[in-house]
């Protein structure tokens, strides 16, 4: 037990004073999170419109106050002819158009109706049915007010609410994905790489001669990682709460606990690399290549799964990042307790249990 | 008693053998050299005794264990430092000596009186990193780390390679007041001014080995009289006298040549008579006992004239 202690601590020795992997340890999380939460957002806001006001009455004028007032647009000018819309998309300065015609406000109480013209940048599809969406949507809204009175006698009215964010905070949705790929990243690449390094540094050869158990220095190297990860992990739950506004709805405990499992799945498998590499550079390629991508493009919150075709799907049932993504997210944005998400902690668990089997009883004693 | 006994021990990787049916014992308390270039596979037999490595066939005892059935007792026993510094660099010197000392269950305190005399000289830089020692600091902490535990059987892979001549000098006492603690020492070499210094070495090359027995007799068994020459054209002097059919072998050994005669004469006259049919200026002959390394080199080219046989008698 001594043993093991000593061990520990050489190895906290080696992390706090090793500037690179600090970096990789506390940096990457942090420009990660801030990366997602700011940079990468996939909230539309201020979206490019320009205006083309052939009418000029009251009810024009109204609708583009409104379009004016949203925060989603913002109205870059209003604009003649058609050549400079066009000229206006094509240079990127909008992302929409909105072209009245002349008769706006007389054609509204004729019997045919009047007609307005929205046009989108389909060249990112995501962005354009959303302005379309949200344009059309003000303009229901003021038809609703010009005639408060007027009743269809058959109407069906969808009431709408996006559950569980409903303010459409993008941070939610990726924060679980970020969580799960730092994991990866670091338990399984650093524990990998610290494993190698014995054996580069030529430092193993002198450990298996010596009375300490082979399977003790696996154990002893995966410990610490699992602390730091742990700490890493309340880094960015209190970055995701403070700075991002993401509100844990789901038991902080029960996180707690299934962060650790998959914690103990990434080890896992980076003991099992660090068993099958003799270099420090191999073991850091293939747990980058071969894990970050994977969970990058497999645990569905890039891309959703259900979009993939059907080989990629059947590929993601291995990535243990799938599971714990699902985990998280149904108990931290969800607020769900533990009898929603037992069988993909169940598999999660197979999986260390498998990894770390593998990887103890490859362990080799000898060089 | 025997602290280490090897028989037959055959390791090759891939089609390159490495040992070639390897035997020698070791009594216990004795400083046992093994002495040859690189290459020879001094490693892959340090490798096979510290069951690191498993050997393709033949037995091997270490403190009386099996290698290989009994490898955990081994390990609990002995001290290795394998030819590369291979200690934490970026952990103080006191820390790799804590950390060690815990690993084997010890404690520095419990035998301070072994690595006391060593540990005094790197004291001084106590809390410095291990990665920011000269090599002759490394070594020493190395040797401190390997004997922490007072191991029976002591392996040190060339512990002096890269270190420089006062610090080989001083590890070598190091090792004398060792052996009198009663540790048994397997030291490896490619330098043949150390073989000197130990009780028994066994000469080594291409994994075979060519002899063993204690220096003193190894030199004076040297069967032919040794002469040193030189000249101003020491070039010229080798390649006229290695042609001369009177001359048996001639090498350049430091600024001299050593040869040997093919005949029993032994006096230097005779290397007078056959040098000055070449007519060399400031010609000066000696006559030499042989070292260490006119024996391994004799040694090495009787191997080579038996393979050369061989080869011929084969391709009859």
């Amino acid at each position: 037990m001594k043993q093991l202690f000593a061990f520990i601590r050489k190895e906290f020795y080696h992390v706090f004073r090793d500037r690179r992997t600090l970096l990789i340890l506390f940096g990457f999380p942090i420009v990660q999170i801030l990366l997602f939460g700011f940079a990468l957002s996939s909230e539309v806001k201020n979206i490019g419109v320009a205006i083309q006001d052939n009418a000029h009455d009251v009810n024009s004028s109204e609708i583009i106050n409104r379009i004016q007032k949203s925060s989603y647009f913002k109205v870059k000018e209003e604009i003649v002819s058609y050549s400079d819309v066009e000229r206006r998309f094509k240079d990127g300065s909008i992302r929409c158009a909105i072209i009245f015609p002349v008769n706006f406000g007389q054609d509204l109480y004729r019997k045919e109706g009047s007609r307005i013209q929205i046009l989108a940048d389909a060249s990112d599809p995501n962005t354009a049915t959303i302005a379309v969406n949200y344009l059309t949507a003000i303009i229901r809204a003021y038809q609703q007010d010009l005639n408060p009175n007027r009743t269809l006698s058959y109407q069906i009215v969808p009431q709408l609410r996006q559950l569980y964010n409903e303010e459409q905070n993008g941070s939610l949705n990726f924060i679980p994905g970020v969580i799960a790929l730092i994991f990866m990243i670091v338990s399984t690449a650093l524990t990998s790489v610290a494993v190698v390094r014995e054996k580069e540094l030529g430092t193993m050869e002198i450990l298996l001669v010596s009375p300490f158990k082979p399977i003790l220095v696996l154990i002893a190297k995966a410990i610490p990682y699992l602390v730091l990860s742990l700490i890493n992990f309340i880094i960015i739950l209190l970055l995701a709460v403070f700075l991002l506004n993401v509100e844990i709805r789901g038991s902080l405990v029960l996180i707690f606990a299934e962060s650790i499992l998959f914690i103990i799945t990434c080890l896992s498998l980076g003991l099992l690399i660090s068993n099958v590499t003799d270099s420090q550079q191999t073991a850091m390629l293939i747990s980058m290549m071969g894990m970050m991508l994977p969970t990058l493009l497999l645990t569905g919150f890039m891309f959703p799964l259900e979009n993939m075709p059907s080989i990629f799907q059947v590929i993601s049932h291995i990535v243990p990042s799938r599971y714990y993504y699902a985990i998280i997210k149904a108990v931290m944005l969800k607020g769900l307790g533990f009898g929603y998400v037992w069988k993909e902690t169940l598999i999660l668990a197979g999986m260390a249990v498998v990894l770390l089997s593998i990887a103890l009883k490859r362990f080799k004693i000898r060089l | 008693m025997i602290a280490v006994s090897v028989k037959n021990i055959v390791k090759s990787y891939g089609n390159v053998s490495a040992v070639d049916d390897v035997s020698f014992d070791v009594k216990k308390g004795e400083l046992f050299g093994l002495i040859g270039p690189d290459g020879a596979g001094k490693t892959s037999i340090f490798r096979i005794l510290t069951t690191l490595l498993l050997a393709d066939s033949g037995t091997a005892t270490v403190a009386g264990f099996d290698v290989v059935s009994e490898y955990q007792q081994i390990r609990n026993r002995v001290g290795y430092m394998p030819g590369r510094f291979s200690l934490y660099q970026d952990l103080t010197v006191k820390e790799n000596l804590t950390f060690f000392a815990t690993i084997f269950g010890t404690t520095i305190q419990e035998n301070y009186t072994l690595i006391k005399e060593i540990y005094d000289q790197i004291k001084p830089f106590n809390d410095r990193r291990a990665g920011k020692l000269s090599g002759g600091m490394k070594q020493k902490l190395a040797l401190c780390c390997a004997l922490i535990h007072k191991p029976d059987v002591l392996f040190l892979d060339e512990p002096t390679t890269g270190v420089d001549v006062v610090s080989r000098k001083e590890f070598w006492e190091m090792l004398a007041k060792l052996k009198e603690q009663h540790i048994t020492i397997v030291v490896s070499t490619p330098y043949m001014d150390e073989a000197r210094l130990c009780d028994r070495i066994a000469l080594i090359q291409g994994g075979k080995i060519m002899s063993i027995d204690e220096p003193a007799a190894m030199v004076k068994n040297f069967p032919k009289t040794l002469f040193a020459a030189k000249a101003d054209n020491i070039y010229r002097l080798l390649e006229d006298l290695r042609s001369d059919p009177s001359i048996e072998s001639c090498y350049a050994f430091g600024e001299y040549l050593h040869l040997t005669l093919k005949s029993d004469e032994d006096h230097k006259d005779a290397i007078f008579a056959v040098a000055n049919k070449y007519s060399p200026a400031n010609l000066v002959v000696e006559k030499i006992t042989a070292s260490i390394e006119d024996s391994f080199i004799r040694l090495m080219r009787d191997r080579a004239i038996t393979k050369e046989f061989n080869q011929v008698n084969d391709g009859k």
